[in-house]
This record gives structure tokens, sequence and C-alpha cells, in this order.
């Protein structure tokens, strides 16, 4: 009789990984064409359509970039606590009140010049951000609260502020009512990049996607990170500093999420107004977990996920598939790839029962 | 590269075939799924209406959020040359007009926000008037005189609702009130039916809605209270509490609006039609109305329908007892767009 065990790979499958990625990949289309097909709908004009309308025109890719921006900063951040196996489910959260930060001061100093008012925005959602951040990780660290609770809780009590302040004393008197702050002033606007629809949030993005690799590889810090997160007992052993470490992680993971807030807010939107939640904080999770908590392949990640959902937009538009579809995929995409996980952990290993 | 090809040509060949050129284009956008049998179901209706005409066809992307994702979703409709775009939610405002800049040839239309520009109108339908008639069938068959009434964002629509709803129900029962729960969301079937229910427990026995699921419509039946619906006949879903519903009738309106886009007759506005125009109704009554309350509805709504009625008509006082419209007086439209406060007989906060 033939018997299948899975024994824990000893060396990592490096470039094998890459394949396991793809299939996994290939798998979720599979999947998604079939039920495109049960539908009744062309199944490979349409994911080929996916395809060619998220990445295939100049307009396209600027849009995944653009939808990318905020995911990307929520990721790197949560790919951050996740390392140290802290669990931050609160982006979200952060990204409100890094949002409500960056809008206190474009509303509070409308006539500084925007060398001085942009950055100052940046800082306050940095503040904002990452107190939010910082709240879970002390009540962790003084109260033993588990953070999955409180980062979760602390979300909705985010949320609300922001819903508080823009039905309240930031509604814009000229709105007619609407939950809506009045629009900011050019200087509190960050700018587009000469030629394109991108803005200079990008730019952001790209810096400290590579500070942040460089911080995880080559210093010590980054080194402390790493080993905790593998073993918090030996790290501790080693006298390395773990709570100094969880605070760190939470604080630059919330003031990530915040920069998120403050770009969308600034750059995309031009105000505050509740509908700026869409939910990038849960969205980054996922992300971070396909890409392994890896900072470049969150990067990619990003973009693809963005890809894949702006380009559902247009099989709606063309081929009248419903928008339940996209979460179907992308759920089918999440799904296939942490499983592919398996094989790039495990060998299988067939042998003959004695 | 060479297997891509053929697909490549299919491609073309499919996209071709689904539109051809001569046709003129319409796009709808759309805040929440088509299934949810609420407002986005009613738009999707008039959607259909159109694509019913000659020499149109049309398309849709629903569930779009808010924001950054609208822009994106409109300009997209531009760019593949659509004709006409409507968008069918206030967030969507800002979003269009900047899109709208970019493409001074083509239409677009914006329900329910308030601003314009030479290619963008902006239009929606007075849904107060059927909602004060919704509210004397009401006020007409509470018991307790308490009616509830769950609402999704103190935003001057649904303030405008509530109001006209409150207004109605006291044109033939003044001692009711009308007591309001904020749902914060607009699509959330458990959400919307538990606050129906918390309703119920302090002791109202009619539920009115401004939500789109039926949530609030089971509440209200599992109790063997009355219920009022909205945006689409909700009988189906609660037929034993049903007493009417405030519904949407998009379908005349969008058909006028692009046959004069396509006629080159077409102005960018702001329009606001009612019951004059069938854009808005009051669903068939459920057979518990007795024929009375039926006749004094009908009459009033042929009356709203003439011009001959204005539901905003003062002496309105507001939750103080101050006199906020002056005998006789008319609300203007601006003020009714921007309705920031309830009228006495309101229980409930703006937060």
């Amino acid at each position: 009789m033939l018997h299948l065990s899975a024994v824990r790979r000893q060396e990592p499958l490096g470039w094998g990984s890459c394949l396991v990625f793809f299939a996994a990949l290939a798998l979720a289309f599979s999947v998604s064409g079939l039920l495109l097909a049960m539908q009744d709908k062309p199944a490979l004009d349409a994911l080929w359509l996916l395809v060619h309308s998220a990445f295939g025109s100049g307009y396209a890719l600027e849009d995944c970039l653009i939808k990318a921006i905020p995911i990307f900063l929520c990721s790197l951040g949560v790919g951050l606590t996740f390392r140290l196996q802290i669990w931050n489910i609160g982006a979200e959260g952060q990204f409100a009140l890094g949002a409500v930060g960056a809008t206190w001061a474009a509303l509070t100093f409308p006539t500084w010049p925007w060398y001085a008012l942009l950055p100052t925005m940046l800082l306050c959602a940095s503040l904002t951000g990452s107190l939010w951040g910082v709240i879970p990780a002390l009540l962790r660290l003084k109260l033993r609260a588990n953070e999955i609770i409180v980062t979760l809780m602390l979300n909705y009590v985010g949320i609300l502020i922001l819903e508080y302040l823009v039905y309240g004393i930031w509604k814009d008197p000229g709105s007619f009512g609407f939950p809506m702050t009045s629009e900011f002033v050019p200087a509190a606007v960050v700018a587009r990049i000469a030629g394109t629809r991108l803005n200079w949030g990008l730019v952001i993005c790209l810096v400290i996607g590579v500070l942040m690799t460089v911080f995880l590889r080559s210093t010590r810090l980054g080194y402390e990170l790493r080993a905790c997160g593998e073993n918090v007992r030996a790290a501790r052993y080693a006298r390395m500093p773990y709570a100094k470490l969880v605070v760190l992680v939470m604080a630059v993971s919330g003031a990530l999420a915040g920069w998120a807030g403050f770009l969308e807010a600034s750059a995309t939107l031009g105000r505050l107004q509740p509908s700026i939640m869409s939910g990038y904080g849960y969205t980054a999770i996922v992300v971070a977990w396909l890409a392994n908590l890896n900072p470049l392949i969150i990067a990619v990640a990003s973009f693809l996920l963005a890809g894949l959902r702006v380009g559902m937009e247009t099989l709606q538009l063309d081929l009248q598939i419903p928008a339940a579809f996209g979460a179907i995929m992308e759920g089918l995409i999440l799904l296939s790839v942490l499983a592919g996980g398996f094989f790039s952990r495990y060998r299988l290993h067939l042998r003959r029962a004695a | 590269m060479r297997k891509c090809l053929p697909l490549f040509l299919l491609t073309f060949l499919a996209l071709g075939s689904t539109c051809f050129a001569e046709d003129m284009k319409v796009g709808f956008v759309y805040v929440s799924p088509v299934g949810d049998a609420g407002y986005s179901y009613a738009h999707d209706q008039g959607r259909l209406a159109v694509e019913a005409m000659d020499g149109v066809t049309t398309s849709f992307v629903e569930s779009v959020a808010e924001g950054q994702d609208s822009e994106r979703v409109i300009m997209n409709m531009a760019r593949k040359g659509y004709d006409a775009i409507f968008a069918t939610s206030y967030g969507y405002m800002d979003p269009m007009l900047k899109v709208a800049k970019d493409f001074p040839k083509v239409k677009f239309l914006h329900c329910s926000g308030y601003k314009n520009a030479e290619n963008m109108a902006n239009y929606f339908g007075r849904i107060y008037q059927a909602r004060y008639l919704t509210g004397m069938t009401a006020g007409a068959m509470t018991k307790s005189n308490v009616l509830g009434y769950v609402a999704a964002f103190p935003i001057p629509e649904v303030i405008r609702g509530i109001n006209a709803f409150t207004l109605g129900a006291q044109a033939v029962n003044p001692d009711v009130q009308v007591r309001v729960v904020w749902t914060k969301t607009w699509y959330d079937p458990a959400t919307e039916k538990e606050a129906a229910k918390s309703l119920l427990d302090v002791g109202c026995d009619v539920i009115a809605q401004h939500q789109d699921s039926p949530g609030p419509q089971e509440a209200a039946q599992e109790r063997g209270a009355y219920s009022v619906g909205y945006n689409t006949d909700m009988a189906a879903f609660a037929p034993k509490s049903h007493l009417t519903s405030a519904i949407w009738n998009w379908g005349p309106f969008y058909t006028e609006m692009v046959q004069q886009i396509k006629d080159g007759t077409w102005k960018s506005d702001f329009y606001w039609y009612g019951l004059d125009k069938g854009i808005v109704d009051i669903s068939p009554f459920g057979e518990m109305v007795p024929a009375d309350v039926q006749k004094t509805v009908t009459d009033k709504k042929a009356e709203i329908a003439s011009g001959a009625y204005q539901v905003f008509t003062g002496p309105i006082k507001d939750q103080a007892g101050v006199e906020k419209v002056a005998a006789g007086a008319v609300m203007p439209d601006a003020d009714l767009l921007g309705f920031n406060w309830f009228v006495q007989g309101v229980v409930g906060t703006l937060e």
C-alpha cells in the first residue's frame, strides 16, 4: 500500500517557490474561468480582458499604481508587525487617524506655503497614526491585552472619531449638510508628477520601501526584529529589546497607515469625508500574507491586487460580470497561493508502507 | 507571443461585435450591487428602460466605492467612448466633476448632489412627496401613536424624508411622534433589522425606513407591527405588515434625458422632478389599509402631483418649538436641499 506523507524541507525551495506561486495563480485563474464558463460568459476572453485592462495600457498602469499606493503603505506596516508575530489588524483605524491628523493640519494652517504645510500634514498623520498603533502595543506589554482584539476594536473607534469630526465641527458650511470638510487649499494637496496622473506619494512609497528593506536586512535592530519574530524566548534570553521592538513596529506600522490616510485625503479626495474609508487596512493584511511579509514582494502584490480590482471594473462594464465575482476571484487567488505555500515548506513523500 | 495572437484577435472581434459604433453608449455607476432590491436596483430598472430604446446600448458598474474608485470608473467609461454617464450616489459628485472637465464632449449626470458644469447636470427625485403620503398612511394606522424610522445617515436627503414622513403623519394624527435611529449604513440587513427591533421595543407600531435592505420590514412582520418600505415595493418581504412603500421609478426620466442627448437638445440643469412626472410614487396599499385611509392618501397624492399642495408648507416648527416656516409660506428648494433640522414631533438627534 502506498503511503503519502509531508516532510518539512530542510533547505528553502528558492526558485521553486516561484514556480509554486505561478502554479497557484494558474489554478485560481482556471477555477475562475470555469465559474465564468458556467455562467455562459466567454471565459478566455474575460480573463484576457482582465489582464489587459489592468496592465495593458499606460492609463491602466497609472490607475493601478494610484490604487496600489495606500494598499502598499498599509501592507508594509502590518507586514512589519507580523514579522514580530504582533498581529496588528488595526491598519484601518490607523489610516483613519492619519487622515484626521493630516486634515487637522490642512484646516488649521491654510495660509502656509506647501513646503511647510505638506510636511506638517505628513508629521501630524504620522503622530496620530502611530498613536493608534502604540496604544495596543502598550496595552499588550503592560496589561497583556490581546493586540488582535484591541487593534480591531480601535478601528471602530478611529472611524467613529473621523465621522464625528466630518459630521460635526469640520463640516463644510457650503456642503448642503453633506458630511465633508471644505476642500483643502492647493498648498495642502500633494501635487501630481508632471505629465502623469500619479502623485508624489508614489515616490514616498519607493523611498520607504527601500528604507524598510535596508532596515530589515542590514541593521542590528532589523536583525533583532527578525530574531524576536522567530523565537521570543530565545531572543529575550539574548537580551534583545523585545518590548522596545513591539512599540517601535506598532508605531511605524501606524505611521505608515497614517501616511496612506494623508495621501488619500490630500492627493485623491482633496478633503476629508467618510467615504475615504474603503477597507485598505484589511486588504493590507491579505497583501502582506500573499507577499510572505517581504517588503519588495509586498510592493508587487499591492500592484497586482490593485490591478485585479481595476480590471474587474472593466469586466463589469464590457461583459456585465457581477462585482461579486471580483471578490470570489480575489478569495480564490489568496486561498490557492497560501495553500501553495505549503509546498514551499514541505515536500511530499511517497513510499510503500511496510 | 505567437500563441497570444489568436487570443488577441478573438478579443477584439468579441469586443467589436458587442458594440456597434453607431449606437449611443450610456453608462451607469452604482454604489451597491443591483441585486439589493433597493436603491441601485431601482436605478437599474431605469437603465433597462434606456436599454430598450432604439440605437442605445447601456452598461453599468456596481458596488463602486465613493471617492478614488468612482473617479477611475467614470473616467474609464469616458475613455471608452460612452456618450452619457449617470452616477447615482452623492459621493460621486466631486470625482465626476473632475472627469467632466477632462471630457467636455461626454454628458455627465449626477444624482443627489448640488454641483453643475456645462456638461454635467444633476438630478434627483422628490421622494419626500411619496414619504409624506406614506407618513399619512402610517399616522392613520398607528395605535400607539409612536412611529419608528430606521435611517441611514444624517444627511439632508434622509432628514428631508423623515420630516416629510412626520408632517404627513401629523396631518392625519396630530398626536403622533416619530422616533429615529441612525444605522450609519445604507445596506446592512442585520444591523438595520436590529435597529428596527430597538424601535419596536420602545413601543413603535409602524416601522418606516431609509435603508436599502428589507431588514426593517422583516422585523416589523415578526413582531406583528406594520411597516413602510422604501426604494421598491417591499410587500414581498413582509406581506402581513407592509402598508405601502415610497418608491422610485427612474425609467421615464432616464429615457427622457437620453432622448434629449441623442437629439442634441440636452442642457445641463438641476432636475428635481416628483410625483408630477411619476419619478416617485407609492406602491399599492396592503389589504389591511382601510378604504377611507386609502382614499385620503390618494386624494392628497393627486393634490401634490398637480402642484396644488406643497409638502413643506408652513407653519412648520422645529424640535424646540421655534417656528421655522411661517404659516402659508413654502420652503424654497435651496432650504430643502440643505435640510439640517428636524420638525416638531421627531424624537431623535442629528448625530
